[in-house]
């Protein structure tokens, strides 16, 4: 399934405003989701026996920053069509330091999405709303901060030991 | 900074039953292949829980990529998957390649160098996978056998490139040299001298009954749970699925060469066992050194060295792609390895360089498939997924 069918078939199914914009301009055309509604967009291309995007590639949170934006890519691929896929949202960060931008969870749709999602969890602080399990993954599970963000000073201390 | 999730994960450890016992193993194991942590949570001698903690190898290649050129990074890649470094550059360059748009003017010759140091490559690798998985089972002499071959392996990439285990051969543009005068007579010899000692590899290990009695039937993966879970390469194929990216993506000088990607076929027990998986690896030997084969013979022939050959001719002065983003996916000897790239347009450096290692998402299915077993067995489960911590924590 081409490109163009795969956003026909996305607005007949949810209507207009699930997809918010598209990147044709690079090697791989990309469409821009509406973040609510990215778990019900991958659990509609995974089953639909049309395009059955099954395996979960990639999963890649951003840190856009100067445009003040989190993002999230996903990287689909299908394996009975052998076709590529790329799913991106984003949303404005929020104001406080505290609050963590937000997407929902793809892990009850792909597995795999769990360990990927803790990762941008871990390093962007990125919040997936209904993950099982959302601890920090690669870094202690006191670390402070979220050393992927544009914005990270690294500390000078570790438990009281001073970092040169 | 503690949060929800992790609170629930200690009152999960903090209220156990009865009968149950948390045993820790790890990160200091022979078995885990590395610094892996496993958390068993365990009843006598069955496992009814296992949770994988990682990153105690985290070096933050993500933060580095972010902060310098896609040149420098190149030596980041090799350190990703040390066992496989040919490999992980060759994926980094083709996707940078692919970006500036040079990735048809790149000479044969080089193409074809670089295919063949990375399938030398991938049998070192997986040359590694069979020994150490021998001594997880408890089989000492294919651990020596194993690496008795590898050094040959190891000897001629330190020809090529200086190095014995980080190449950093594989350039944007071209190579760092060309192959030393006489390499291909001696990758000839090399694969002359191997082919009968993967004989008895086989006699040794492979079909041992004793070796097939502990690895047959033990932590089965059905090919659904495989894909869900996003594992790749010999876990895919061992699960039963013809999914081999050289073919699919057909990159490099892949679809000129002839080979065939195996798949596990459950002969000893059901398909996607642990048995299997080590059986795709053994003819992915095969299958790469028919690669090398081909290989060195249009090295030979058609794309004969010759005194004005510079592999560096195309290297771009600059990297400095047009704004865009791309993910570029690749065979490792671990399964695929892809790096999504943002560049801005403007500078050398990227704005974000993101890996997805295969062992990550491979050993992600862990805790799915070794409910239940022994804890015996969860080590010829762990070993049979052939992880590599330096790609898993990145």
């Amino acid at each position: 399934m081409s490109f163009e069918e795969i956003k026909l078939l996305l607005t007949g199914k949810f209507g207009e405003s699930v997809i918010v914009g598209e990147e044709t301009a690079g090697l791989q055309p990309a469409l821009l989701i509406h973040p609510k509604q990215i778990s019900e967009v991958c659990l509609f291309l995974r089953d639909h026996p049309q395009t059955y995007f099954d395996f979960l590639a990639c999963l890649s949170g951003v840190d856009y920053g100067q445009e003040k934006r989190f993002g999230v890519v996903y990287h689909l691929s299908s394996i009975p069509y052998q076709t590529q896929l790329t799913l991106k949202v984003s949303v404005e960060k929020p104001a406080g330091p505290e609050v963590l931008p937000s997407f929902p969870t793809v892990s009850n749709v792909y597995r795999t999405a769990d360990w990927h999602e803790r990762e941008a969890y871990d390093l962007l602080g990125i919040d997936f709303e209904g993950h099982p399990d959302l601890r920090r993954i690669l870094l202690p599970d006191d670390w402070e901060g979220f050393p992927l963000r544009n914005d990270y000073k690294s500390a000078e201390y570790y438990k009281g030991i001073r970092i040169d | 900074m503690i949060n929800e999730a992790f609170k629930r994960y200690q009152e999960r450890i903090q209220n156990l039953s009865a009968e149950e016992l948390v045993l820790n193993m790890g990160p200091q194991h022979p078995s885990t292949h590395g610094v892996l942590r496993l958390e068993l949570i365990t009843d006598g001698e069955i496992v009814n829980e296992v949770i994988p903690h990682v990153g105690y190898l985290h070096r933050c290649f993500e933060k580095h990529g972010q902060s310098m050129s896609y040149q420098q990074t190149i030596p980041y890649t090799d350190r990703l998957d040390y066992l496989s470094s040919m490999n992980s550059s060759h994926a980094f360059v083709m996707g940078v390649e692919r970006m500036l748009g040079i990735d048809q003017e790149i000479p044969k010759r080089v193409e074809y160098i670089r295919v063949l140091v990375c399938e030398l490559n991938r049998i070192g690798s997986h040359l590694i996978a069979l020994g150490t998985y021998g001594i997880d089972i408890g089989a000492f002499t294919p651990f020596l056998w194993c690496f008795r071959d590898r050094e040959h392996i190891m000897g001629l990439l330190e020809w090529a490139s200086g190095a014995r285990l980080l190449y950093n051969f594989i350039w944007v543009g071209g190579l760092f040299y060309d192959l030393p005068v006489g390499f291909e007579e001696r990758c000839k010899e090399f694969v002359d001298y191997f082919k009968p000692k993967m004989v008895e590899l086989n006699e040794l290990l492979t079909n041992n009954q004793v070796f097939i009695n502990r690895t047959a039937n033990v932590g089965v993966l059905p090919l659904d749970v495989a894909i869900n879970y996003g594992c790749s390469g010999p876990m895919l194929r061992g699960s039963g699925l013809k999914w081999d990216l050289r073919r699919i993506d057909g990159y490099s000088v892949y679809p000129e060469l002839d080979f065939d990607i195996p798949v596990g076929k459950g002969e000893m027990g059901s398909v996607g066992d642990c048995w299997d998986r080590f059986k795709v690896r053994i003819d992915e030997i095969g299958e790469s050194l028919k690669m090398i084969e081909q290989c060195v013979e249009r090295l030979q022939k058609e794309l004969k060295r010759t005194p004005d050959f510079d592999p560096r001719a195309k290297l771009p002065r600059k990297i400095i792609p047009k704004a865009q983003d791309y993910y570029i996916r690749a065979e490792n000897p671990k399964g695929e390895l892809g790096f999504y790239f943002i560049a801005d347009g403007k500078t050398e450096i990227p704005k974000r360089v993101k890996a997805r290692g295969p062992s990550f998402n491979n050993l992600s299915v862990l805790p799915a498939i070794s409910k239940g077993v022994m804890i015996a067995d969860l080590v010829a489960i762990i070993g049979s997924i052939d992880i590599v911590l330096g790609e898993l924590d990145r």
